[in-house]
């Protein structure tokens, strides 16, 4: 076991006055960052796209329908290249912003669409008469939007938004492509300087692992609180 | 108080009203039957306009609801409105759901909500199940706290959109019978139904709708007294039901 795992490697000096242990962390903290970020960007725009989209305005449903098929129909890693390469180029003002800001952009605005998707098939899976009770109680549509809709909507959604917020964890891998020093960054990096990839990978993939997995139980136990009483599988 | 005006409504190229007019005054009980598919519960949900109308008028305590400066939201909190399907909030208590539109349409403090709102809730004899959520009441419970929710926004009219049509024939009676003590404390209201017992008993006037017309607009002992009176349309109708 000893000669095929060797874990002495993370203590080894990495050359640049930290260890690769030290490396990892760093890489992970990025890694968690960039997935923080993007997620909380992701949630504000793609809730906000999604109640458009279910507002009875055709000029706001064709901006959400836009916003949605423009973000979800293009590849995540050619949406990075192209806040990356293409849109600092077209206006340079934005050269000087860096790397994790835009990468947290393409990746929040990316995962924006399916959320807003989310939402508008919470939003109509409720019945019409929801919305009608609101109305006929005297609450305005943005009331009964705030208390009645989204609150229920949110509930039947808890469970396709954590995947989604697993995704973007996962996700933020190819931010190593715009040279954010995260996990994967690392994997690649410091598994070509030692030539140790079982170990450099085994700890990296338990890493991501561990991440999703946090966020999963979290939302998990979210759910549980949230279950309504006298609803299938609710509380009793 | 409220007046209906040859109000007509298009869905797409199909017309569900028809020049419908008429009119509800304070403390009248107004039955509107008819078989399904004629207009009731479209018309019923004119006159707080939660469905809009292409032609006509509707006038509702003096406010008419085309008139684009009226304020629907401020108009529908003094029109009770309840649902065939209850529409309960359900991720709400029945308190909760007895006080959210009276704080946040009628900028009641809560002390108030709660007091209003129990007071209904006792009136409809759930007062022991103000904690429960809707999904642990029956459906009888669950329309008797729709109607104390309605209530608990003082309305000078209630509608009743079928009521009990999503009942058990076991919860029919508890329900009726709350609709009907409302009724006898002389609350105005318009009610959609198919119960025609009630209607002979309780309502002062008869509006019979087929094809999204109003065929019949007569008073209640005539409407059921005399059959030989009736339209061909009603008369069908109501011998259908009385045979069973």
């Amino acid at each position: 076991m000893s000669s095929f795992f060797q874990w002495k490697i993370f203590l080894q000096d990495t050359g640049g006055g930290q260890t690769y242990l030290q490396w990892l962390i760093s890489a992970w903290g990025w890694t968690l960052a960039v997935s923080f970020c993007s997620w909380a960007i992701a949630i504000i725009v793609g809730v906000f796209i999604g109640i458009i989209r279910t507002l009875p305005n055709k000029f706001l449903l064709f901006i959400g329908n836009t916003w949605t098929e423009v973000f979800r129909n293009i590849p995540l890693i050619i949406q990075i290249f192209i806040w990356y390469h293409v849109i600092p180029s077209i206006f340079l003002s934005l050269r000087q912003v860096p790397p994790f800001i835009l990468v947290v952009i393409a990746l929040g605005f990316f995962t924006s669409a399916r959320i807003s998707e989310l939402v508008k098939a919470g939003m109509e899976s409720l019945s019409k008469g929801q919305l009608q009770a609101g109305l006929a109680l005297g609450l305005t549509r943005s009331q009964t939007y705030r208390y009645i809709l989204l609150p229920l909507a949110f509930r039947i959604i808890i469970p396709p938004l954590t995947s989604e917020s697993m995704n973007i964890i996962k996700n933020s891998s190819v931010a190593f492509a715009v040279s954010i020093s995260e996990l994967t960054m690392f994997a690649l990096q410091a598994g070509e300087e030692t030539s140790r990839n079982i170990e450099i990978f085994f700890a990296t993939t338990f890493l991501y692992f561990v991440s999703a997995f946090a966020v999963n139980r979290l939302a998990l136990y979210i759910e549980n609180r949230l279950k309504l009483p006298g609803a299938i599988g609710g509380a009793r | 108080m409220i007046e209906i005006k040859n109000v007509s409504k298009w869905y797409g190229d199909f017309q569900v009203l028809n020049d419908c007019t008429s009119s509800i005054n304070k403390g009248e009980v107004v039955v509107v039957c008819g078989p399904s598919g004629s207009g009731k519960s479209t018309l019923i949900k004119t006159v707080n306009a939660l469905e809009t109308i292409q032609k006509g008028e509707i006038i509702v305590n003096g406010t008419s609801l085309t008139d684009p400066a009226t304020n629907l939201s401020k108009l529908r909190s003094t029109v009770g409105m309840v649902f065939q399907n209850f529409e309960l909030f359900p991720h709400l208590n029945v308190t909760e759901n007895l006080i959210l539109a009276q704080m946040k349409v009628l900028n009641r403090t809560q002390n108030e909500a709660l007091s209003r709102g129990l007071k209904m809730l006792e009136r409809v004899g759930l007062k022991d199940h103000k904690n429960k959520f809707p999904g642990q009441l029956s459906g009888g419970q669950q329309q008797r706290v729709a109607i104390a929710r309605a209530l608990s926004m003082d309305p000078i009219i209630m509608l009743f959109d079928e009521p009990t049509s999503a009942l058990d024939p076991e919860m029919v009676g508890e329900v009726l019978d709350v609709i009907v003590k409302l009724a006898k404390e002389g609350m105005t209201m318009m009610c959609v139904t198919h119960e025609m017992g009630f209607a002979k008993n309780v309502s002062h006037r008869v509006i019979f709708m087929d094809e999204g017309k109003i065929v019949e607009d007569t008073k209640t002992d005539e409407f059921f007294g005399d059959l030989g009176a009736r339209t061909p349309r009603a008369k069908d109708f109501l011998s259908k039901i009385i045979r069973h």
